[in-house]
């Protein structure tokens, strides 16, 4: 499990860096989606990974660790995605002003010679 | 032999207020409070002057004037608490965990110069309300003023470190103000900046030294660094402490060779040179140095650093003084050089020395500043301070010239006054062996031909404006000034007088205490005396007198008509100089490296920033032997490994398409979203597959509506063979620097994934989910009960970025090329146009028209759905985050189906109110525990049955998750509808543009 998941996190993250030093602002955006997949992953994974167990108690019930999984990385997973979401359309319509504003979708708001 | 010889002892030190400080605590305890007048005062006022209407002279420095006035009274007030070595305190707790305390510390010296301060800050009041003209914004100045007098009082009652070091700063700032007060003049601000570069680096260095000062002490109390001095001295960081202290230091006192800007500081308005100038700034330097002198002065590299910084300064001051012909310039340029002579006093380490030069700077203070006062009001009256221009004006104004003659005698140091006492006291002390060096031998000399320079420059002053013949071409007849406009001159001359002939009983009671604050039982044996006897100091002053009157009577006519400053030295310009290095510094230097080292281009700096934090993240493992955990190769799920096969095709496509085929890329994403969604179902974390699976529809609407906006890129096979090598090795260097990041987060994740887990915080929330905060899905009830707080924050981010968002949609300007209506609809309404009986339109409303029926009537499902979620998240999978980007979807499919107009004209769609009742609801909610008398936040749980409904938990974070769906709720559906609206606005602005297009053809 931990080994394939690694790799999945390996890759996501290769990817993501990849897409972000691409000189288009819509590889840009993509390659931050990835990476927040692969950040999202490496922090849930830090809870260890633990098949049905997830953090939901019985009524009246105390738990631990030997029958539940971590619920702190999933709480903090939680938000950012969400605020993962935020920052994609912040940086979508950063993208779509500066292509206006300038009319090149290039990061710099200029070409240049090569990409 | 010793006539007027009065002794003083310190027990005989009777003042009649004395009564013993000892006697009750609370009483002491009320004056320490007092002190807290000196700096409430003053700042308090600076505010208040600032209101008042810019022709209110009068009223406003009535009002200036009373509170110096107050000052000066609660000053004297407290003169029996400081006498035989009495200190005040008051302490206020700052940050008291660093050592840091809000600690004023008055005693004798502090006092002496607290009177000073504050009773010249009345007569400059005073005559600052006859100086100023009509159209100058008084109230400005007198605000800055008392701003000033607040901050060198600070200064002064500090009785910690690092709030001395903060004074020091605000008077080089205040002082900046004062000096460009009248900021539409170029020499104004040139010389109001240059104060400020010199002095404010020369307090920055003494912030560094006194940093570590402290840390030498171990604490930043003024009492307990003067009880360190042999700590101090002895310790290894002596030399740089001593070093950075003296750039403080001497840059304030304009102590050679940082002693360029004072002249150009006389730029400002004459009271404030009156002020600033002669009395109080400047002094700030030798403030430090005396009050520093018991822990730092007596070693052998004080005195050549100290002794030859005051020796070159007093001797050159002098002599510049003497060749200038702005009566300010000589004016400044004696301060320097007096301003030298009391450095050197400090430097020599002996403690009669120190005495001379605590009376020095009293008597500086009061005949410089009425001197400035006087070349104020020549100024004022004439029109002119070129001293070439003047002449004869003791027919003119014989009250103020009488004033200046016996003012510039005693910067002359002609006996029976007050300059003449403390530079016997210089002499004598000059004369004394301290160190056996040549710096020590020479200083006899230096002294006496300095005095000889201070006589002729004296002589000068007087000489060429009130004698000789008057020049006609005045700008102004002049006159003598207003009657009030004098008396501060009167006051300040009285008192030269009164010291001079009478010192002991005037100044020396005060002076002794000042003295014993200082020295303590070290304090010397010294008689404050006009007449010793015929001894070798008196035949220096003697020798300086006649040397002095002699060589101005041989310079005379030379001066009458030179040119401003020294010959030779006025060559080489100190305002040249400096704004050369500056200009150097901060633009030749700065764009050298800018060009060599920045780059406004992104690439390079995420390169960098990725190269950083791989190397970050490998250096610490490489250095502490990272080893490789053991592969386990058996424990892999066939199905799982399937499903990240599935999922790393989607990420690696992504990013070869993201360029060419957005399309594809944005539904690969999704891909990679959905493996990721997959992945927490089955690793035990429901909550987060259900977030991930709504935030990735969302994410995936909202990139989809903005793909209209980008420029179509259309691959180009041939051109992708003729790439050129530079391109190809960026991609492959690229392509590295990700394999190594990737690999390198892949490694990490495996180690940190195989380890056991330590002793975590989890089950702190595992045990007490339940009991403590009333729900059984931990992941929920941390996030809106034990972590509300953070949750709270998280959303407010979340709002301000829809606003963000929303507020940048505003302005939002299309590309031209990106304005016309897409293919689809055009070849849709092109079919419309074609048959007569459909009308423009129908074809798109009619697109995919079964798949927006069920959408339609998808939305109260939906809807339902969300409430659902929402209701469910306290003990089961679900929660506010959830239900709000579910309802959120529910109604961007209705934007999706029915079309903008179509769904505003049918639902009430108003998510910044969304928005703002969610954040009110959640912080309101965290408040509504105050009133139950617990914390911020705090909440209850218990069950509650409803009918068809059944049992759920009705817990008061329920309230606070229903802040956090309304606003997710909220800011989701802005982000959105924002950008969906474009598409309405974009054709109207393509009209527009083809309608003005068009009239203009």
């Amino acid at each position: 499990m931990e080994i394939i998941l690694s790799a999945a996190i390996g890759v996501l993250t290769a990817s993501g860096v990849y897409l972000l030093l691409r000189p288009r602002t819509y590889q840009v955006i993509i390659g931050l989606s990835l990476l927040s997949y692969a950040v999202n992953l490496f922090i849930f994974g830090m809870g260890r990974l633990r098949v049905n167990a997830p953090p939901v108690l019985e009524p009246g019930g105390v738990g631990d660790l030997s029958r539940f999984t971590d619920p702190v990385p999933q709480a903090l997973v939680l938000t950012a995605i969400v605020i993962g979401f935020a920052m994609t359309a912040l940086f979508l319509v950063v993208l779509l002003a500066s292509r206006g504003f300038t009319g090149t979708d290039h990061v710099d708001g200029r070409e240049q010679r090569h990409d | 032999m010793r006539p007027l010889c009065i002794l003083l002892e310190s027990t005989a030190l009777g003042c009649p207020l004395s009564m013993n400080p000892n006697e009750g605590n609370g009483t002491i305890e009320y004056a320490g409070k007092l002190l807290s007048v000196f700096i409430l005062a003053p700042f308090a006022g600076s505010l208040l002057a600032i209101f008042f209407p810019p022709d209110q002279r009068g009223a406003t420095a009535w009002f200036a004037g009373t509170i110096a006035l107050l000052c000066f009274l609660v000053a004297a007030s407290l003169y029996p608490f400081v006498t035989s070595g009495g200190v005040l305190r008051y302490d206020i707790a700052w940050l008291p965990e660093l050592g840091l305390n809000f600690t004023l510390r008055m005693d004798g010296f502090a006092w002496l110069f607290t009177v000073l301060v504050t009773a010249i800050g009345v007569l400059v009041v005073l005559y600052a309300r006859y100086y100023m003209a009509a159209e100058d914004p008084v109230p400005r100045f007198l605000s800055l003023f008392l701003a000033f007098m607040g901050s060198m009082l600070g200064v002064v009652l500090s009785g910690n470190l690092i709030l001395l070091a903060v004074f020091w700063e605000l008077t080089s700032i205040v002082s900046f103000l004062l000096i460009g007060y009248w900021h539409h003049n170029a020499h104004a601000r040139d010389g109001a900046r240059m104060a400020l570069t010199v002095t404010g680096t020369g307090g920055l260095c003494m912030l560094v030294g006194l940093l570590l000062m402290g840390r030498i002490v171990g604490s930043y109390d003024l009492d307990v660094v003067l009880a360190s001095g042999d700590l101090i001295r002895n310790s290894p960081l002596y030399m740089p402490v001593l070093i950075l202290v003296l750039l403080g230091a001497l840059t304030k006192s304009a102590q050679f060779p940082f002693h360029f800007w004072l002249p150009h500081a006389m730029s400002a308005p004459t009271p404030v040179s009156a002020y600033l100038h002669s009395a109080t700034m400047v002094k700030a330097g030798v403030f430090l140095l005396v009050r520093l002198w018991p822990v730092m002065a007596g070693t052998e590299a004080w005195f050549w650093i100290v002794g030859l910084a005051g020796l070159s300064t007093l001797l050159l001051g002098a002599y510049f003084a003497i060749f200038q012909q702005d009566l300010k310039g000589l004016l400044a340029y004696s301060t320097i050089s007096h301003l030298g002579l009391i450095t050197v006093l400090l430097s020599l380490g002996s403690p009669l020395a120190a005495v001379a030069a605590v009376f020095h700077i009293v008597n500086h203070a009061t005949f410089k500043a009425s001197l400035f006062m006087a070349a104020g009001i020549i100024d004022h009256e004439t029109g002119t301070r070129d001293m070439r221009k003047l002449g004869g004006l003791i027919r003119y104004m014989p009250g103020t010239a009488v004033l200046a003659m016996v003012a510039s005698a005693a910067m002359a140091g002609v006996p029976l006054l007050n300059g003449f006492i403390s530079k016997e006291m210089f002499f004598a002390e000059a004369i004394e062996t301290h160190q056996a060096n040549i710096l020590d031998t020479m200083t006899p000399y230096v002294a006496t031909l300095a005095g000889m320079f201070a006589v002729t420059y004296s002589l000068r002053f007087i000489h060429s404006v009130f004698f000789g013949k008057i020049h006609e071409d005045l700008p102004k007849v002049p006159h003598e000034p207003p009657r009030w406009m004098r008396v501060p001159i009167e006051f300040l001359v009285l008192a030269c007088l009164v010291v001079g002939i009478i010192p002991a009983i005037t100044i020396g009671p005060f002076l002794h205490t000042a003295v014993v604050s200082i020295l303590g039982a070290n304090t010397p044996y010294y008689s404050l005396s006009v007449w010793h006897g015929w001894n070798l100091p008196l035949i220096m002053s003697f020798v300086a007198l006649a040397g002095g009157v002699g060589l101005y009577f041989l310079m005379r006519n030379y001066l009458a008509t030179s040119v401003e400053g020294p010959p030779i030295f006025r060559l080489l310009h100190g305002q040249r100089i400096f704004e050369r290095v500056l200009v150097t510094l901060s633009w030749k230097w700065a764009r050298a490296l800018e060009q060599n080292l920045g780059t406004r281009r992104l690439q390079p700096q995420m390169r960098f920033l990725v190269f950083i934090a791989i190397a970050a993240g490998a250096l610490p493992l490489l250095f502490n032997h990272f080893e490789l955990p053991p592969l386990l190769v058996r424990s892999i799920d066939p199905a799982f490994a399937l499903l990240w096969a599935v999922g790393i095709a989607c990420a690696i496509g992504a990013a070869i398409l993201a360029k060419f085929h957005r399309l594809a890329a944005l539904v690969l994403l999704g891909g990679a979203g959905l493996t990721t969604c997959l992945t927490f179902v089955w690793l035990s974390a429901p909550d987060l597959a259900v977030t991930q699976l709504l935030v990735e529809i969302v994410t995936t609407v909202l990139i989809l509506l903005g793909l209209r906006w980008l420029p179509k890129r259309i691959e180009d096979t041939q051109e992708n063979e003729l790439l050129s090598l530079k391109v190809r090795f960026r991609r492959l260097r690229d392509f590295l620097l990700a394999v190594v990041a990737g690999g390198g987060v892949a490694l990490i994740a495996y180690t940190m994934m195989t380890r056991p887990m330590p002793e975590t915080i989890a089950s702190y929330f595992l045990e007490r989910a339940y009991k403590e905060g009333g729900g059984t899905n931990v992941v929920n009830v941390i996030l809106v009960d034990f972590r509300g707080f953070d949750t709270l924050g998280e959303i407010a981010v979340l709002a301000i970025v829809a606003l963000t968002v929303f507020a940048l949609l505003l302005r939002f300007r299309p590309q031209a090329d990106s304005l016309e209506a897409p293919e689809q609809q055009r070849v849709q309404n092109a079919f419309d146009d074609d048959h007569p009986d459909r009308s423009k339109g129908d074809s798109v409303a009619e697109y995919l028209f079964v798949p927006s029926v069920i959408m339609r009537w998808m939305f109260p499902v939906i809807g339902m759905l969300a409430a659902y979620l929402f209701l469910r998240g306290h003990d089961l999978p679900g929660g506010g985050f959830a239900a709000g980007i579910a309802m959120s979807i529910g109604f961007i499919l209705q934007y999706m189906s029915g079309g903008t107009r179509w769904v505003e004209e049918r639902l009430r769609i108003h998510p910044l109110r969304w928005m703002s009742i969610g954040l009110l609801v959640a912080a309101a909610t965290g408040i509504g525990s105050w009133l139950f008398g617990y914390p911020f936040l705090t909440s209850h749980a218990q069950y509650v049955t409803l009918p068809i409904v059944g049992k759920f938990p009705l817990a008061s974070a329920l309230f606070f998750d229903l802040g956090v769906f309304s606003l997710v709720l909220g800011a989701t559906v802005l982000i959105l509808i924002a950008l969906a609206h474009q598409s309405i606005r974009a054709p109207r602005a393509h009209a527009r543009a083809t309608r003005s297009g068009k009239e203009a053809r």
